[in-house]
């Protein structure tokens, strides 16, 4: 089952093999299995249930819809009606919204079964999943679990361990070595981070606990995570999915991103979110055609780039070699294979870093504990109080943005920081421009630097370096716009997964998932065997 | 109510407005008023009137019950998206074509940043960098300060933006809380923006009049200054002229052209006498007190506050189109095109001043009174057209001075007074054939305010009012006045003039007001003269 895609699922619900119910009560078992891995901030096991019986019902009264009765979990940045949204904040503890964001909509309306909100790094703001109010995600390739066999009534609430995660979840993003050994201290075995910020996402299609997730993708947050838990990560085109009711952390640069174990996956969900939506102004008005892959893609006949400028220093050999190999591979399938070059390509983690802190500014200032939202004791003046509960609710990475983007937005810099930055945008969004207007149809690149770091390692340097170093190939996608997919390849030396990234032309999406499946088909790479890494150790 | 009564009178008003500004300063010394120049900048908040907010789809009625009318997006709910109100943006659009502004083919929102708890994003959505529409003028009239008449004077705009309205706080200082209603926030409002060349409190007031009435006209904004509708801020300074202008302070929502007057004049002469003790004016922003009349500071630090402007990355830049750049294949309601709307435009105050004095023969005041009394007006354009006038300014003399008088002292508005254009038809053409003196007239009005449902032939013919023009009765009261006034009229015939008024007054109490004046005049002049 949990090897299987939507389609092939569908199918065995549709001809009564199998019932929605069944599946999702297996869901739910693998949900209590991976508690350890703190892959979601809510889970709604009683909900999914009802959801799924629904969707049997319907399925019985001839619903053919390829989403019915789907499990799916969504990042906890987007907003569902009835259900807490907490962007792993503590400002959003306790609030739920009265009202679903479009795609939320969108999928639930087609009869697929949300199982969960899944865990992030506070408001998005990070890249290893570990700087949140709920405590760090785990990756669960090469994880040894050691909790699973104690199985615990009443699963649906934090198992001890992870309560124990997210009590100190607030300490974790201090980043002060001191307290980031003592936390290791009780946590003897060595675990990889799932990368971020839609950590929990990525690993709740890559544990089977869902079949598809949806992260937001603003600097990579999709596809990095997607690399290191060795799953399909796609960033559609800006203005293709309705960003209405995600939670912003860059407006200009959000999307909701797609987690999937395969491509044609992927597809599915694509087709169900992609077009217009008259709540979101930066959607398109083109109607979407939807995608349709042939059953073996081929990569004949494409001229695929190679940026020179992402043999970055600090990429993995590793990462190199993969990327190599597939070079090859695509070349050999009749693709023509040429180095580019996007000159600006050094300038854009900088640039997006003082894009990302004004927009964070401007975005968090809503913030204030009056509409909703966490609110501290001090009723002293309207200021105090703004200054009391921001203070509490927000934890360093995020204050420290809001900061940085304040000072950036001041009069005095305005010109010399916002205004630069977006000219460097647009350089970088012209290179990309350059080399599709040269011919290229889709660049090639590494998604991240190389695999899925330790958390002991990860934890050593704070969000600010961690980013600089995780988002260096994400990011220019959304400074530019462009649809990106980062699929895994390889395993590296270590065991764990290796993701490469497709870059394509806005709105091109068939084209660049036509390309990912035929390199998918390609490398044929192997999904983590949960059973095995659950009963086998 | 209180406001649009006061509207009416706003001729009226202006010169006895006039007349105390001269005697403060009279009070001051001559010296003042010629050594020291006002200059005045206005910032204008016009509601929009629309169905929905700028960017959400709640309602906008006023006085609706507490937070009543917030959607998800004006409570800034986390995720929600603004949606631009095409609505809106076709007022501004009307409005910036009515006030002669140069459009900005395509324009920017920006977020203008500052805390406070009526604006829950934490940010106001306004147009800054590159607004709707810059460089406009109104024409407007003006009351002459020297011979009080009615000047047509020029003001010119910087700029007109859309924005977001706050919610409003209510301050409970007993309990020390603040509450929030957010009805208001988020409604549209345009910014209009004057250069700051206003030199008198009257000028600045005629200025908001006029484009209190532009917005009115074309649909735009209801106006109502007292439901805060329109709302103003006036930037004050003085100088000696030929001087550069001197510190400013802006003094805050004002929501009266009374108190717009009173704010400015205050502000003015309490400025000069700081200067002329040798201090200095603040750059600061002040609030009017009602009660007293003054200014008062608001000791805010919004002045030093760093808005922290930016570019509104949800909403896409605005653009607009003409019948030659629209776009083939774009949905049309995707799509403003400022020649659809320019065609739209209703006549103008300023067209239709100077249609009224070309077409009629109007004076500048009248015109003027009408275009600030469109029902009036409608009323007098039909009795011009039903009926073959001699003299147009019979109609509307008896228009202006004698109905909106008699409407304007019950404190109603002629919309409400229900008199008929076939009523003041009436009343004309009775007046025009001298079968009623004014007198008589000024009676039927009282009657036919009181019970609208009678003609004033029908009036004249129950209570008998004909006037007297039969010349042997006439002739009769006259030697009867003549008779028993001797003194008067030896007075007279020694060339004391002027007592003839008395006398043909005595003639008119002996004929209850009923006496064609005109002959009575005629046949008294013959009498005394032989």
């Amino acid at each position: 089952m949990f090897a299987a895609n939507i389609k092939q699922v569908a199918a065995l619900m549709q001809n009564g093999q199998l019932s929605a119910k069944d599946l999702c009560e297996l869901c739910i078992k693998r949900m209590k299995r991976i508690k350890e891995l703190n892959v979601f901030i809510t889970e709604m096991p009683d909900l999914a249930l009802n959801s799924a019986c629904a969707a049997d019902r319907r399925i019985k009264n001839g619903s053919g819809d390829i989403l019915e009765g789907i499990p799916i979990a969504f990042k906890d940045n987007f907003s569902t009606a009835g259900i807490r949204t907490s962007c792993a904040s503590r400002m959003l503890k306790g609030y739920v919204p009265p009202y679903n964001a479009t795609v939320v909509e969108k999928l639930i309306s087609r009869g697929s079964v949300l199982m969960g909100k899944t865990n992030m790094d506070e408001f998005a703001m990070g890249c290893g999943s570990v700087d949140g109010a709920f405590g760090p995600v785990r990756n669960p390739w090469k994880y040894r679990f050691e909790a699973t066999r104690r199985d615990r009534p009443g699963a649906a609430q934090s198992s001890p361990s992870a309560a124990r995660i997210a009590d100190r979840g607030r300490q974790f993003h201090s980043a002060s070595p001191s307290q980031c050994l003592d936390v290791e201290a009780d946590d003897s075995a060595e675990w990889f981070i799932a990368g971020g910020s839609s950590g929990g996402s990525a690993v709740s299609v890559a544990s089977g606990a869902v079949l598809a997730a949806l992260g937001s993708d603003t600097g990579g947050s999709t596809r990095n995570p997607a690399s290191y838990c060795g799953v399909v990560g796609l960033k559609p085109t800006y203005g293709l999915l309705s960003r209405h009711g995600l939670i912003p952390l860059v407006n200009s640069m959000d999307v909701p991103g797609i987690l999937t174990r395969s491509v044609d996956d992927a597809v599915v969900i694509l087709n169900a979110l992609a077009g217009h939506d008259p709540k979101d102004s930066t959607t398109v008005f083109e109607p979407f055609k939807p995608c349709a892959l042939p059953d073996v893609a081929s990569i004949k006949g494409l001229k695929i780039g190679i940026p020179q400028e992402y043999h970055a220093p600090g990429l993995s050999s590793d990462m190199k070699d993969s990327w190599q190999h597939v070079a090859d591979i695509v070349e050999n399938a009749g693709a023509t294979v040429k180095r580019v070059s996007l000159p600006h390509t050094a300038l854009s983690i900088v640039c997006y870093h003082v894009l990302c802190a004004c927009e964070v500014a401007s975005n968090m200032a809503r913030y204030d504990g009056l509409e909703y939202g966490h609110r501290a004791k001090d009723e002293s003046s309207t200021e105090s109080l703004y200054a009391a509960s921001r203070h509490e609710a927000f934890n360093n990475v995020v204050r420290g943005r809001i900061l940085a983007g304040n000072y950036f937005l001041l009069k005095q810099n305005y010109d010399r920081y916002y205004v630069q930055a977006q000219r460097v945008r647009r350089l970088i969004s012209q290179d990309f421009w350059n080399t599709f207007r040269s011919g290229i149809d889709i660049l090639l690149t590494p998604t991240v630097l190389g695999d899925a770091p330790s958390y002991r390692w990860f934890s050593k340097a704070d969000n600010r370096t961690r980013t600089q170093e995780q988002d260096v190939f994400t990011q220019p996608a959304n400074m530019a716009g462009i649809p990106a997919i980062s699929l895994p390849v390889a395993l590296s030396s270590n065991g764990l997964p290796l993701g490469l990234q497709l870059l394509g032309q806005p709105f091109k999406e068939q084209q660049l998932l036509t390309a990912a499946k035929a390199i998918e088909q390609l490398v044929n790479f192997r999904a983590l065997d949960f059973d095995k890494l659950l009963y086998c150790d | 109510m209180v406001v649009r009564l006061f509207m009416r009178q706003f001729q009226h008003n202006l010169i006895r407005q006039l007349k105390r500004y001269s005697k403060r300063a009279a009070l001051k010394g001559e010296r003042l008023e010629s050594q020291w120049e006002t200059v005045i900048g206005l910032e204008i908040h016009a509601q929009i009137s629309a169905k929905s907010k700028l960017f959400s789809g709640s309602g906008t009625t006023f006085a609706s019950p507490i937070n009543s009318m917030v959607s998800f997006f004006d409570a800034s709910l986390p995720g929600t998206l603004p949606v631009l109100n095409r609505r809106c943006v076709e007022a501004g659009i009307l409005t910036a074509l009515a006030l002669q502004c140069r459009l900005n083919l395509v324009s920017m929102f920006d977020r203008k940043h500052y805390f406070y708890a009526d604006l829950p994003a934490g940010y106001q959505i306004t147009q800054q960098r590159c607004p709707l529409a810059k460089d406009g003028h109104v024409e407007y009239l003006a009351p002459d300060e020297v011979h009080r008449k009615l000047v047509l004077k020029r003001a010119r705009l910087t700029q007109l933006q859309l924005e977001q309205d706050s919610g409003k706080s209510l301050h409970d200082v007993e309990m020390s809380h603040s509450l929030i209603d957010l009805n208001r926030a988020g409604i549209g409002l345009m910014e209009i923006i004057t250069e700051p060349e206003f030199c008198s409190a009257v000028e600045a007031a005629s200025f908001v009049r006029e484009l209190q009435l532009i917005l009115q006209v074309i649909g735009v904004c209801d106006g109502k200054m007292e439901e805060g509708s329109l709302r103003v801020d006036a930037s004050v300074s003085v100088r000696r002229p030929s001087e550069p202008l001197g510190i400013r302070s802006e003094i805050k929502n004002l929501n009266s052209i009374r108190h717009l007057m009173r704010s400015i004049e205050f502000e003015t002469l309490r400025q000069i006498s700081i200067l002329e003790s040798g201090g200095q004016v603040l750059n600061e922003t002040r609030a009017y007190d009602v009660e007293t009349g003054e200014t008062v500071s608001m000791r805010d630090k919004e002045r030093l506050h760093d808005y922290r402007f930016m570019a509104e990355p949800n909403l896409p830049p605005l653009r607009l189109y003409t019948n030659d750049t629209v776009p083939n294949g774009v949905p049309s309601d995707q799509i403003i095109n400022v020649d659809e709307l320019r065609a739209m435009l209703p006549e103008l105050p300023n067209a239709k001043r100077e249609r009224l004095k070309k077409q009629y023969g109007l004076s500048v005041e009248h015109s003027n009174v009408f275009v600030n009394e469109p029902t009036l007006l409608e009323c007098f354009e039909k009795i011009v057209a039903n009926q073959n006038l001699q003299n147009v300014k019979i109609a509307s003399n008896i228009c202006i001075n004698e109905v909106l008088a008699a409407v304007n002292k019950k404190n109603i508005a002629f919309s409400a007074s229900n008199l008929s254009a076939e009523s003041v038809g009436e009343l004309v053409e009775l007046v025009q054939d001298e079968v009623i003196s004014l007198l008589t007239l000024r009676k039927i009005l009282e009657v036919l305010l009181q019970d609208s449902s009678k003609l004033p032939k029908q009036v004249i013919e129950e209570r008998g009012w004909h006037q007297v023009s039969n010349e042997t009765a006439l002739e009769n009261i006259c030697c009867q006045v003549i008779a028993a006034n001797p003194k008067v009229v030896d007075d007279y015939r020694d060339g004391k003039t002027k007592v003839f008024n008395y006398l043909i007054g005595e003639v008119q109490k002996k004929l209850s007001g009923q006496s064609n004046v005109k002959a009575v005049v005629r046949i008294m002049k013959q009498k005394l003269d032989t």
